[in-house]
């Protein structure tokens, strides 16, 4: 079960013709899929997109009503192979993932789906997550629509054009047999908005049809001869064939198009950014209505280049507003206007800067540039806003009182002991190399753990170790990945590679039955029961199932001191060969949502309830915060000294402790200090406990004396 | 063509959790009910996981056909910032969000303390006043109270106190009751929300909000010296008390006089198992764990203490023969050490556990014979006496001296290394009396004793100086 229910939203997706959609564009994407007539949707869950996930899988009673077949791929490759669905048979198919790490992902089959094209209409949804908030590599996902000549759709950042744009992509993709990517910037995913909806659509020939009817065709196989066949086709074909869509179908916009002798080129997700800073600098108004013409490219790979050269026909300059880098649009607009003799100027990146987020402010500042090159008069310079002007307030100087505040793990996270544990085999055999993946389990970069050296990618931790291997030292490296990485390639790529390649290191597998860093989805190994899913399975049995001998899993990770133990005998025992700790517990932020719920009602219902936390004596803390530095937990932190004599702030522990049990294990694992205290508060207590406690509270009542 | 209209810009700050999302809906729905456009977005991303984070409304009066709303905050643009804490109102200053021609700033004044704050050996908190301070100056309007609390009193979440300052600002045209209306169309928590805002509409309007409050005095040398005694007579005994007060007779009154005092206090008050377990008992404790752990009427409460004594707290207590003899002895040690290899947890609200604790804690008298008390009691009359010694010839190095145990602080290998850094400390001072600036290198070497777990950055520093 995810981490967020989207049970009441899911029924907007059955609104019908002329009923208003109001809610996230991300939610906007999946009514338009079912309005688009779609007979199967993939993916993996990733910021931006997990929402799209999540939504699909509440609203798979709708989906089984339209007969669409959702799967919860294994991994972004496997979401991609799914579209094979599209080559031979008309049916619509979308998947999803996160740009551009899914992307790399899946790029083996996206580029065999690309080369052999598409009969039914194929679309890759990728939320891209660039800029503020990203988690990934600054990368575009441009780059791989190029590569596969795969049409790229940015959409206007608002529900309207997001959702024309899935309707649309759809039909490019059949009128040019290509697959279509559409990219979602993080804000556009998660943008509120509104649409006016239309009904949603059962697909003529379905899935039945498909499988009764086999369909193969030789020349749609990624195998010479059709393979240099394709690469023909996709020049004299496919390409054509898109540029007439795009134009007939009028998919870019032209705004105020005589109204200069210049004007902007931008990508269409860069629209209201453009506009806002046009608004701020006097040149347009709230509604987009401006002076300045504007070529907004809703497709940014292929242009069309007759709309180009139409654009900048008797125009001086044009800008191209172009996030992120390289400048593939810039170069490729100095191709069109270069071989079409073009006199107009072209600029782009050189008022812009070359890398990082397109913001209000950089925008603003770059249009200003440019429209002070080619029409100054139109800048009134006592009204410019102050981003963009030298009348910039003094902004405090905060450095030093404002600091970073990155992502941590969470209150009670059961992967905060993995690393306290690796923190105390650090005191006693120093420092390892260590391997990281990608999940929540990365935040042990961080301080106070400050463990892992690099992350190369999803369940590539223990493969990203692999070359630290030598008969030269005893010394064992440690990888460390989390249990969605393990399935997502993991097993083969780490544990099947360490195993065939007899390595002698550890991986240590993080089990919180959940792919926690993305919002909670289910995986192979989550321990909940799924009806739609099969769940349950073994990390441990698998990972033998590959010939790892040297397994150990723990079922509870709050035991600093049996995780120690066992951290430090995989590093120093004399057996050699690779080494797998399974290290279980539940995520507790999906714990919590699961249990505090239940927890409440039977108070309510007068059944016994114990609410477990913990607390610090102030009068026994010397302030020294060890216990901070071993744990880091967002609930464990300081307070004034409520006595008088001392200066430092003593350690404390906030509300929101959910009794986790990690403070009282460090304490005694590393010997820390008596000041921990773990508080039972029993509701609802049986009348023998009523009874216990009176009399022993009598008792010490009278020695208390 | 100068834009007749423009939207009205509000920018959240928030952590993950903090139900930041929860208040830009509730904003949402007032908007929309009053014929508003409003658009929101955010970047929540990886960033729920306790991070910052920012979440972004435009809200536009419906002119008949749809505004372009913008998805990021411009710097010297934003209406509105609201910040559910005090550092993260900092943050928004610091990125320009917050001008004086232009904001109104709503801000949170309790702090959740950041990594950095929270992980120092030391004080690493950073200066609430200035964080405010700077605010102010950067604010048109600011409206500041402890939200937090308020919402913790009335029983729910910070969004809904919030809300109710907002309301308040009158920063946006929308009644209270529209505000009250987006809360009960929001379904969950209804009351506690409405009681929330009630109380955060409350605490920003009477203006209470913007009353600061005083930090608590520092203590005049007086007070620590009839504090220090207090502490050692609860501590030990009314002669011990005295013994103290005779200890820093030799010292020259003033800033000296007071860091010793202060120090000298907590050092003969060292935590031993007998300090320990006598503070664990006492019924002032019972009640506050109670009130720590929000226990009501009705429910029992179970207090489990982790402890986890080692052979040398346990030779620290006994009779400095005996302590000594264990310590030396090869057997006797052993046995000690297989018997407390593993921490143990004690209920001290059952009889049996609370009388260990208390038969424990009944040792007092035996300790002035203990070997740790005659461990410290040597340690700190060389300090002391160099204190002195020094006073008369560099008072400003040796109230440097004197503030020196500051790092002498936890139990077990922190302490041990506290003591090595003290020692080093000790040694430096005395090398220091011919320098010109001896107090300020002390300083600096105390600082950076306080820097690290490892020792390496005083190392580093006594090498450069």
């Amino acid at each position: 079960m995810a981490e967020r229910s989207f049970q009441r939203e899911v029924e907007k997706l059955r609104l019908g013709q002329g009923e208003v959609f109001r809610g996230e564009g991300i939610l906007a994407v999946t009514k338009a899929l079912l309005q688009s007539g779609v007979s199967y949707v993939a993916g993996y869950q990733g910021a931006p997109i997990s929402h799209l996930m999540d939504v699909l899988t509440d609203s798979q009673p709708i989906l089984r009503e339209l007969g669409i077949r959702f799967e919860h791929s294994a991994s972004e490759a496997t979401a991609a192979a799914t579209l094979a669905a599209s080559v031979h048979y008309p049916l619509r198919g979308a998947v999803t993932f996160k740009a551009p790490v899914g992307t790399n992902v899946a790029s083996d089959a996206l580029a065999n789906l690309a080369s052999g094209g598409v009969t039914g209409g194929a679309l890759i949804i990728v939320g891209e997550d660039y800029g503020e908030g990203s988690s990934i590599m600054q990368e575009r996902s441009h780059a791989f629509a190029m590569k596969s000549q795969m049409w790229l759709l940015d959409p206007r950042p608002n529900l309207p054009s997001i959702v024309r744009a899935v309707e649309e992509g759809f039909a490019l993709s059949e009128a040019s047999n290509t697959p279509v990517m559409l990219e979602m910037r993080i804000r556009a995913c998660h943008v509120y908005g509104r649409f006016t909806a239309r009904d949603n659509v059962r697909p003529q020939f379905t899935l039945k049809d498909a499988i009764e009817h086999p369909v193969r065709d030789v020349n749609r196989i990624v195998l010479p001869p059709a393979s240099y066949l394709h690469e023909r086709e996709k020049i004299e074909k496919r390409w054509p064939a898109a540029q007439q869509f795009i134009k007939a179908h009028a998919l870019n916009e032209r705004f105020a198009e005589n109204e200069q002798d210049f004007g902007i080129i931008l990508q269409g997700g860069m629209y209201n950014t453009t506009v806002r800073a046009l608004e701020l600098l006097g040149l347009s108004d709230a509604f987009g209505s401006g002076k300045v013409p504007l070529y907004v490219l809703n497709v940014t790979y292929p242009l069309v280049d007759d709309e180009v050269l139409q654009f900048c026909a008797g125009k001086r300059a044009v800008l191209v507003i172009e996030e992120g880098q390289p400048d593939f649009l810039e170069q490729n607009l100095h191709a069109i206007l270069g071989r079409a003799g073009s006199s107009t100027r072209l600029h782009g990146k050189d008022v812009l800067t070359m890398a990082g987020e397109y913001t209000a402010e950089v925008v603003v500042r770059g249009v200003l540039r440019f429209i002070e090159l080619y029409a100054p008069r139109l800048i009134d310079r006592a009204r410019l806003p102050s981003v963009a002007g030298s009348k910039r307030p003094a902004i405090p100087a905060l450095d030093r009182a404002v600091h970073p505040r990155p992502p941590s793990f969470c209150t009670g996270c059961p992967e905060r002991p993995i690393f306290t544990a690796m923190k105390l085999v650090e005191r006693e055999l120093g420092p390892h190399h260590v391997s990281c993946d990608i999940g929540c389990h990365l935040f042990s970069i961080l301080p106070p753990f400050s463990i892992g050296a690099t992350t190369m990618g999803y369940g590539l931790g223990w493969a990203s170790a692999a070359a630290l291997q030598t008969p030269a030292t005893e010394k064992r490296t440690i990888a460390v990945m989390g249990d969605g990485g393990f399935w997502h390639n993991g097993l083969t790529s780490g544990v099947a590679n360490a195993v065939f390649n007899q390595s002698d290191s550890l991986l240590l597998v993080v089990d919180n039955a959940y792919t926690a860093a993305t919002g909670g989805q289910d995986i192979p190994s989550s321990k909940a029961a799924n009806p739609t899913r099969t769940t349950r399975l073994s990390i441990a049995r698998a990972a033998r199932g590959v010939g790892m001998k040297w397994v150990r899993t723990i079922t509870r990770t709050y035991d600093v001191a049996v995780m120690r133990d066992t951290l430090r005998q995989a590093l120093t025992t004399k057996e050699k060969g690779p080494k797998l700790i399974v290290a279980q517990s539940e995520c507790m932020l999906n714990r919590q949502r699961r249990v505090e719920p239940q927890k409440r009602q039977a108070a309510a219902a007068g059944l016994r309830v114990v609410r477990e936390r913990f607390g610090v004596d102030a009068d026994t803390c010397t302030g020294d915060h060890s216990c901070i530095r071993l744990s880091g937990c967002p609930s464990l932190s300081i307070r004034s000294n409520p006595d008088p004599l001392r200066v430092d702030p003593v350690a404390t522990v906030l509300d929101s402790c959910v009794g986790c049990g990690l403070c009282g294990e460090v304490a005694h694992a590393a010997v820390l200090c008596p000041s921990f205290y773990r508080a039972e508060v029993i509701t609802n207590p049986s009348g023998w406990e009523r009874v216990k406690a009176r009399v022993s509270g009598a008792v010490i009542r009278w020695l208390q004396r | 063509m100068i834009p007749q209209t423009r939207a009205t810009t509000i920018a959240i700050l928030a952590m993950g959790g903090e139900g930041g999302g929860v208040l830009a809906s509730w904003i949402v729905d007032v908007a929309e009910s009053a014929g508003c456009f409003a658009q929101m977005t955010s970047v929540p991303g990886v960033a729920q996981r306790t991070g910052s984070t920012v979440y972004y409304l435009e809200l536009f009066p419906d002119a008949g056909r749809e505004p372009v709303l913008a998805l990021m905050p411009v710097p010297g643009e934003v209406d509105i910032v609201i910040a559910s804490e005090l550092m993260e109102a900092g943050r928004a200053v610091q990125r320009g969000l917050v001008t004086p021609d232009r904001t109104a700033l709503i801000a949170s004044t309790h702090r959740v303390y950041s990594m950095t704050e929270r992980t120092a050996l030391g004080d690493g908190r950073v200066d609430s006043e200035a964080l405010i301070d700077a605010a102010k100056a950067s604010a048109r309007v600011m409206i500041q109270a402890d939200f937090a609390r308020i919402a913790a009193e009335s029983g729910s979440v910070i969004s809904a106190a919030l809300l109710g300052a907002l309301a308040t600002s009158r920063a946006l045209p929308f009644s209270r009751e529209a505000f009250e209306q987006a809360i009960r169309s929001g379904g969950i928590g209804v009351d506690a929300s409405l009681r929330a805002f009630q109380a955060g509409f409350a605490a920003a309007e009477s203006g209470a909000a913007v009353q600061r409050v005083p930090a608590e005095p520092a203590l005049e040398t007086q007070a620590i010296i009839e504090a220090g005694m207090q502490r050692l007579t609860d501590y030990q005994d009314e002669r011990y008390a005295q013994e103290y007060r005779e200890l820093l007779a030799p010292l020259p009154d003033g800033d000296v006089l007071r860091e010793a005092a202060r120090y000298l206090a907590l050092w003969m008050s060292y935590e031993d198992a007998i300090r320990v377990a006598d503070l664990k008992i006492r019924a002032e404790r019972f009640e506050r764990v109670r009130s720590e752990v929000r226990a009501e009427p009705g429910q029992v409460v179970r207090i489990h203490e982790y402890l986890h004594p080692h052979a040398g707290d346990i030779a620290d207590f006994l009779p400095a023969r005996i302590g000594g003899w264990l310590l030396a002895s090869g057997w006797a040690r052993r046995v000690v050490d297989r018997l407390t290899r593993r921490g143990r947890v004690l209920n001290t609200t059952s009889v049996l556990g609370y009388l260990q604790l208390y038969m424990l804690a009944r040792m007092r008298p035996m300790r002035r014979r203990s070997l740790r008390f005659q461990r410290e009691r040597l340690r700190i009359r060389a300090w002391l006496a160099l204190v002195a010694e020094i006073a008369a010839s560099d008072p400003a190095l040796a109230r440097e001296l004197a503030e020196c145990p500051r790092v002498l602080k936890g139990y077990g290998d922190t302490y041990r290394h506290g003591s090595r850094q003290f020692e080093r400390l000790m040694e430096a001072a005395q090398q220091l009396r011919q320098s010109n600036d001896g107090a300020g290198q002390l300083r600096r070497l105390r600082e950076a004793a306080l820097a690290d777990e490892t020792g390496e950055k005083l190392e580093q520093e006594l090498r450069t100086q």
